[in-house]
């Protein structure tokens, strides 16, 4: 049998992810990836792995997995739960934190808390062959991943590395705040001009909540309706990550990371990229705020974010004595730039 | 022609409101452009019927940088890309495959054979790829075959569907819910993330369809299956100015 991570139970819906597809979405291929790029991030940092390594991503309920390994080393970064480990390594991982587990160990994921999504680093990452470039699942399509879909019962996930030496493990030094009060930034547009000024106002005054109909291809919101100034069919256009678009219903549907390329209704306004992490995190029942910032805000966000996810991995402390590990140099050159060039 | 912020990672560039072949002409140059001399910091391009989408890396420029190098391109004029292709794809029209083709021939008062033949008879321009991986969104339908979508969208219909609304006609690589109206069925597979062109079609390309009957049509499907059966796009003439 192959080395790796056997699924026990495969959680709600668990998927391998890296920073997704880029080049394919003028043939209509979604870009996937994390739906929160910053603990996926920081989950593959703590076991010393590049921002793009693939991960398991975990919405809402966690997997429980067998390493039939020699070892593995992993992290799990989203929610309280953290890790619970049966076997000869018996123990309770907190979330935030590498940790060493050999063959025959039993690691189950913990319940999630108050966030939606949770990331599982494997050290090497999940060697499942690319598709498109990446190893993302985009299941809609059976793209990428291990067979195009959520884990199932029995899978084999293959590791890169099959044994991985003993060294100091590695805990970010506070718990990651998940933010789930923060107002989340938007640039209006594309085609705020499809809306009245009072649905403007409405999207940036009122309080909305994320419906139960909310999935990795965005979450539908609900709240105060906002009226179309004519009409709410356009001539379909680009979509990205983050896009606000508002249907015939006048309730927004937040778009993310399996959203299709293209689509026919009005985008009121673009979460920002540095924001996008903060809407993909958040239950069902969460609220959401919006408020208004120029693109050159935005940018000037995201790179400010990865500054600070940069000086979280740089602050990263031994796990046994609290002592700061100098690795900031070795992840710097990994962690910003993570977008690979997709033209063709 | 508008740059639209799309957040912070893109950018519109809106050459109108409309479907339009002379926009889509522009839409389709400006891609070519782009392509052909990627400006720093942009990951990739999506064109659509009448905007093309600029994907950028916040990281590595701005949106006031690429709004700039986008001015420079479409003012140079310069045009290289890859080719069109022209292709013809079987389609069977049988009352089977074709849920919708009795209505349509109804409410046009043409008559099946005659929706058929003028669809068939249409030279189509694939304006963009989109709602699902390699799924053609191509014009135009004559006028008198326009009909509005239907009230009550299918759940799904299967892979391979050919369907039409308004002046358009899309094929359905995948089972997909559709509000569109099917009118006939096409044996041939439009995508695959195995190919090195994973769709098939591209927006810009040419497409005719051919009719075909029923034992041809399972003849076909059990040969693009089994990957034996690969359509041939011919390389048409070189791109008109836009």
């Amino acid at each position: 049998m192959a080395a790796g991570l056997k699924v026990v139970s495969p959680g709600l819906s668990s998927t391998i992810q890296d920073l997704g597809r880029r080049g394919y979405q003028d043939a209509g291929v979604p870009v996937s990836g994390p739906l929160d790029r910053v603990s996926f991030t920081l989950a593959n940092a703590l076991v010393g792995n590049a921002a793009n390594a693939s991960a398991i991503e975990i919405r809402m309920q966690g997997p429980v997995l067998d390493v039939i390994a020699a070892s593995v080393r992993v992290a799990l970064v989203g929610g309280t739960g953290g890790l619970i480990v049966e076997g000869e390594d018996s123990s309770a991982i907190a979330p935030g934190r590498s940790v060493r587990l050999r063959c025959g160990s039993r690691l189950r994921c913990g319940a999630l808390g108050d966030v939606a999504c949770a990331y599982l680093a494997v050290e090497g990452g999940i060697a499942v062959p690319m598709s498109l470039s990446s190893a993302s699942t985009y299941a809609r399509s059976r793209i990428g991943g291990l067979h195009g879909d959520v884990l199932q019962p029995g899978d084999v996930l293959p590791v890169q590395f099959d044994d991985v030496p003993r060294r100091p493990e590695f805990a970010l030094v506070q718990p990651l705040a998940a933010m789930l009060d923060a107002p989340i930034r938007v640039v209006l547009g594309p085609q705020d001009d499809a809306f009245t000024e009072d649905a403007i106002k409405t999207l940036l005054s009122a309080s909305y909540v994320i419906s139960s109909h909310a999935d990795r291809m965005g979450f539908r919101l609900q709240g105060p309706k906002l009226a179309h100034a004519k009409g709410f069919n356009i001539v379909s256009d680009g979509i990205v990550a983050g896009s606000i678009q508002v249907p015939g219903s006048g309730e927004p549907i937040v778009l993310l990371a399996d959203a299709q390329t293209t689509g026919g209704y009005p985008k009121i306004a673009t979460i920002i990229s540095a924001d996008v992490p903060l809407v993909g995190r958040r239950r069902p029942g969460a609220s959401v705020r919006f408020s208004a910032v120029t693109q050159e805000d935005g940018e000037a966000a995201r790179g400010a974010q990865e500054q600070t996810i940069a000086g979280w991995i740089g602050g990263f402390v031994n796990v046994a004595d609290q002592s700061r590990i100098d690795h900031s140099a070795l992840y710097s050159a990994n962690l910003v730039g993570g977008v690979s060039d997709g033209m063709d | 022609m508008r740059f639209i912020a799309a957040g912070d990672t893109a950018v519109v560039v809106e050459f109108g409101g409309r479907i339009d072949r002379a926009l889509s002409a522009r839409v389709l140059q400006l891609a070519r452009q782009v392509r052909a001399a990627p400006p720093a910091g942009v990951i990739e391009v999506v064109p659509t019927f009448r905007s093309l989408l600029v994907h950028y890396d916040p990281l590595a420029t701005s949106g006031k940088n690429v709004v700039a190098s986008l001015r420079a391109l479409t003012a140079s004029g310069g045009d290289k890309g890859r080719p069109r292709r022209r292709w013809i794809i079987p389609a069977c029209y049988a009352p089977e495959l074709a849920p919708d083709l009795a209505e349509v021939a109804e409410r046009t008062g043409l008559g099946a054979d005659e929706v058929v033949a003028r669809h068939a008879r249409t030279l189509f321009h694939v304006y963009m790829i989109g709602f699902s991986p390699g799924h053609p969104y191509m014009g135009d339908l004559p006028a008198e075959l326009a009909l509005p979508r239907r009230n009550d969208p299918r759940l799904r219909v299967p892979a391979g569907s050919i369907a039409i609304a308004s002046t358009l006609s899309v094929i359905h690589p995948a089972e997909n819910p559709s509000g569109w109206h099917v009118i006939g069925a096409t044996p041939i597979r439009l995508f695959d993330a195995c190919w090195e062109r994973p769709s098939l079609l591209a927006p810009g390309d040419a497409v005719r369809f051919d009719p075909i009957g029923l034992p041809e049509y399972e003849a076909i499907r059990t040969a693009a299956s089994a990957g034996t059966y690969l359509p041939v796009g011919e390389e048409i003439e070189s791109w008109p100015r836009g």
